[in-house]
Formats: C-alpha cells, structure tokens, sequence
C-alpha cells in the first residue's frame, strides 16, 4: 500500500483521535495528585518518626522510587499508566519506572549492555540536562550572584 | 492535616496537568516531557519560584519530576555558597544523590529479579 505523506499525517490523526482530553486530563490530574498524596501520607509518617521535614521529604520520594519499580516489575505500573497518562510520568514514580521498564525490557541482551546500560536510556538524558542546567545555574550564582 | 493532603493533591495534580495537556497537544514524547519537567524545575528552583510552592504543598510540589529540578537548583546554590567554584560542580549531584541512587539501585535489583512481561496485554 502506497501512502502519500499527506494521507499518511491523515491516518495518524485518525489513529490517535481516540486520546480525548476531557478524559486525560482529570485522569491525569487524578492519578498524579493521589500519588502526590501517598507522598504526603509518607511525609507525615516519617516525621512522626523524628526526621526533619527535609529528610522526610527525600526518604518520602526515595519510597515512592521504591514502590514504583516493585509495580513495574509486577507490571502494575504500566497496567496504571495506560489510564494515568502524564499523572503517572511526572512524578518521580514516573522517572523509577522508565529506570526499570527498559532495563527488565532488554535483560535478555545481558546484564552489561542489556540490562545495565538500558537502565540509563530515560534516566541518562533526564540526569545530563538537568545536571547541565544546574551547572549554568552554579555559574551564573557564582559570577553574577 | 487535611489541609495539607488537600494542597497535595492539587498542586501535584495540577503540575501533572500540565504534562497531559504536552502530551495531547504537541509532540513531545515521554522522554523529552521528563527532561523537560526537570530542567523547568531548575530554572523555577534558581529563579526562587518553586521552594514557595514547596513549603505550600508539600509532596504536592517535591514529588513531580519539577522537585526534582528544583533540589538540583537549591544544591548548586548552596554548594557555591560553601565551597565556591567547586561547588557548581558538586552540588547538583549531591543534593539529588538520594533518589538518583534509589532509583538505580532498585531498579538494578528489580531488573534482576523479575521477567519482562508482555506488553500486548
């Protein structure tokens, strides 16, 4: 079948008509906040435990980074974000399971250049741009601030 | 308390919001909206935008990828303000430590455990 790229850009649209946004959004904004919640919940336990609210804040996302790569390796978590959209990539569960999704993906292509590197293809780009910026940001509060 | 799981939920629904809507209507994919997420949360974080929307919400506003740009900005800053020039090379990994390890530690551990599942499920 010969297509031109016009009818092609046609077919996508088409294709991709079925992403209702006055569904994806509330969904997205559902999900997203009830994480956000659990995140919360976690707050308040661990400086019920005696943290500071710093420390809690870091050992909270540390749990959800847990949490979240145990559901991807059930699978639960891909299962979710079918439905959650962005409300189950943005937050920091989001960056766990792109850590995991592609390393338990290409395990089978051995544990150095399968599983160990694949760990990184998300993580890696989110990791270089943001460290990058931090950096531009240390120059400028260096030099200027 | 409720208060606080209430300014949890909306700020940190309304954040992923805003990544539905760069989904639905550009073309950004998951991995540039992620990137993007933190960088922006550098920036908000260096320009002294987002620590307000921190304190107001709590997890609501660490928990989404922006949190994490913006303790990427607030370790820069502090680390130049103790160690000076070494400090912006120093201070966004230290202060982000935590999770990044987390997450590369669990994510080895549960790669390692678990079978890939199908995805045509």
């Amino acid at each position: 079948m010969k297509v031109s790229k016009q009818e092609y850009s046609e077919m996508t649209k088409q294709a991709s008509h079925n992403t209702k946004s006055y569904f994806t959004i509330p969904m997205a904004f559902l999900i997203g906040g009830l994480i956000c919640v659990l995140g919360q919940a976690l707050i308040f336990l661990y400086q019920y435990w005696g943290m500071s609210s710093e420390k809690a804040a870091s050992f909270a996302s540390i749990t959800l980074v847990l949490l979240s790569a145990l559901a991807t390796g059930f699978g639960i978590y891909d299962k979710l974000a079918k439905h959650a959209g962005a409300g189950t990539l943005v937050p920091i569960t989001g960056f766990a399971n792109a850590v995991v999704s592609p390393a338990l993906e290409f395990k089978s292509e051995g544990l150095i250049l399968g599983l160990g590197a694949k760990l990184f293809t998300i993580a890696g780009p989110v990791i270089v741009y943001g460290v990058a910026a931090s950096v531009l940001y240390g120059l400028i509060y260096f030099f200027f601030l | 308390m409720f208060m606080d799981f209430l300014k949890a939920f909306l700020v940190g629904g309304a954040i992923c919001a805003v990544g539905q809507v760069l989904i639905d209507y550009t073309k950004l994919t998951p991995a540039r909206i992620l990137v993007s997420f933190v960088v922006a949360g550098v920036v908000l974080g260096a320009l002294g935008w987002y620590q307000p929307l921190v304190d107001f919400a709590g997890a609501g506003a660490s928990v989404p990828l922006t949190g994490f740009g913006n303790l990427l900005a607030k370790g820069v800053r502090e680390a130049v303000g103790k160690d000076g020039l070494l400090g912006v090379l120093t201070g966004g990994l230290t202060a982000t430590a935590g999770g990044i390890t987390a997450a590369m530690i669990f994510g080895l551990i549960v790669a390692l455990i678990f079978r890939p599942k199908d995805k045509g499920d």
